[in-house]
């Protein structure tokens, strides 16, 4: 089945009775060429590319719950490329390119909207950081435009300009940056997956993996023991479980991040909005619900919702950014479980067990990198070495302390990011 | 979520901030693998830990057992 505006045309003639279910629930094999632990927006674009571009045809992915049952539906789905280190510069630009293009390859509408980001900096110290953050997206390649107070003002109206605590001195507008329909992308790679052979196995929690003599020879599921040459864990928040599995520790802390969403409203916010004074950010849904958050919790948790505290903050920052917000009634909340690394930055790489690879680390930022990050995974994974642009993203980095891209620069410890 | 401190008796979480993984710290010659382990590698256990807390209005460091699924604190030292 393939969407396109015709069809949706004869659809709407004949009552909508033409639609197929968009992939088949699988029940597993007892072998594959290779196994993806975790049925994520990660997970799913790993086995696409898996399927795609390395020409591997029996590929699993294992799911404990329902797909897109984690972060890729518990994020505030903003898209942006507005990095400053080498590694992450890199990585990010692709991303931003792949998501530029995912819609007609995946012939999926996840109702991309390149509505533009803007962070508001306030203070001079602040002005200087972002000008070479700017500077440094466009030696990338990508866009970045400073804008002045009154520049904020024409975008922006409805911001405190007068009373705030933090008073807006500009902000760094990013026009190629915006939002996704964060659960399309998890069905748009499902179904594309799917459409290349990838059995996607739901209710299939990974038990064990099996390992002899150094070397991946399948996993223990729920369902039964299946057997594969090649395992990736792709588990976000779960990481650390999975590759205790596998006897190894990782450096990496299970943080709560809390997000918020309005009652639907009429349009009145069109760009994505982040103040970092109060570590708030903002989009509107085109549901037209406020979709927003804050920091993490900072404590480790997996509880999967958040505590007050956080909530009152993220309350509070929007209350002083854009007074309002105090007008709209907020309808859910909820938390996601991110998987922190000292310095902020992911890791894709090797494990030191032959044909185990991990894709994990990617803290609060790992909506965007959904594409290159299943693209790189899936990279390494057939070839044993990764991707260049995202050959970075080094699991030793911590030890050697080479290599360490701290984009905060706060410290690469844990409880600094 | 609230922690007893010693001194104060069952306190708000606001008035903590949380410190990290409690840790045995290497000795000043312990090898570059012990260092690393302390400061990046975590269990990061889904369940009850033990993690370092402080209490900004009297200044105590605290000891907290807690379980990170729950939320519960379990004791505090």
């Amino acid at each position: 089945m393939r969407f396109s505006g015709l069809r949706v045309l004869a659809e709407g003639l004949r009552g909508q009775r033409g639609w197929t279910p968009h992939w088949h629930d699988r029940s597993p094999d007892a072998q594959y060429d290779a196994i993806v632990i975790g049925g994520g927006g990660h997970g799913l674009a790993t086995a696409y590319h898996l399927a795609k571009e390395h020409g591997l045809t029996r590929v699993a992915v294992l799911e404990k719950g329902h797909l897109g049952g984690g972060n890729i539906g518990r994020n505030t789905t903003i898209v942006r490329a507005n990095y400053f280190l080498p590694g992450n510069s890199e990585f990010y630009s692709r991303s931003l390119k792949m998501w530029e293009r995912m819609e007609t390859e995946l012939n999926y509408n996840v109702m991309h909207s390149q509505r533009g980001l803007i962070n508001l900096f306030h203070s001079d110290g602040q002005r200087d950081a972002f000008v070479r953050r700017g500077n440094a997206m466009a030696a990338q390649g990508d866009d970045a435009v400073l804008l002045d107070r009154a520049g904020v003002r024409r975008l922006l109206p409805y911001l405190d300009f007068d009373t705030a605590r933090f008073p807006i001195h500009g902000g760094l507008l990013h026009p190629r940056g915006g939002t996704a329909r964060h659960d399309a992308v998890a069905w748009g790679y499902a179904r594309a997956a799917d459409r290349r052979g990838v059995h996607l196995i739901q209710n299939c929690e990974v038990t064990g993996i099996d390992i002899d003599q150094g070397r991946v020879t399948g996993v223990q599921t729920t369902r039964g023991a299946i057997r594969a040459a090649k395992v990736g864990i792709v588990v976000a928040g779960r990481s650390s479980q999975v590759a205790a599995m596998a006897g190894l520790r990782l450096p990496i802390e299970s943080h709560v991040l809390q997000a918020f969403v309005t009652e639907g409203l009429k349009p009145v916010i069109d760009h994505v909005v982040s103040f970092g004074m109060g570590h708030f950010y903002i989009s509107q849904s085109d549901k037209g619900g406020l979709v927003f958050g804050g920091d993490i919790d900072f404590h480790p948790s997996y509880a999967a919702r958040g505590n007050l505290p956080m909530a009152e903050h993220v309350m509070e920052a929007a209350m002083t950014l854009m007074p309002m917000i105090g007008r709209a009634r907020v309808l859910r909340n909820w938390g996601g479980i991110m998987d922190m690394t000292p310095d902020g930055s992911p890791i894709i790489d090797r494990t030191g067990i032959d044909g185990l690879y991990l894709d994990a680390g990617w803290c609060y930022g790992g909506f965007k990198a959904v594409p290159a990050s299943g693209a790189a995974m899936a990279h390494l994974m057939a070839t044993d070495r990764p991707a260049d642009y995202a050959a970075r993203f080094r699991l030793d980095r911590f030890a050697t302390g080479r290599g360490l891209m701290d984009e905060e620069g706060t410290g690469a410890q844990h409880s600094l990011h | 979520m609230r922690i007893a401190c010693p001194h104060c008796g069952p306190r708000d979480r606001r008035e903590f901030s949380p410190r990290g993984a409690a840790l045995a710290r290497p000795g000043p010659k312990a090898a570059p693998e012990d260092w690393d382990a302390y400061i990046h590698q975590r269990d990061n256990p889904a369940g009850i830990t033990r993690e370092h807390w402080y209490h900004i209005p009297c200044g105590t460091w605290l000891t907290v057992t807690r379980d990170t699924v729950t939320h519960v604190v379990e004791a505090t030292e």
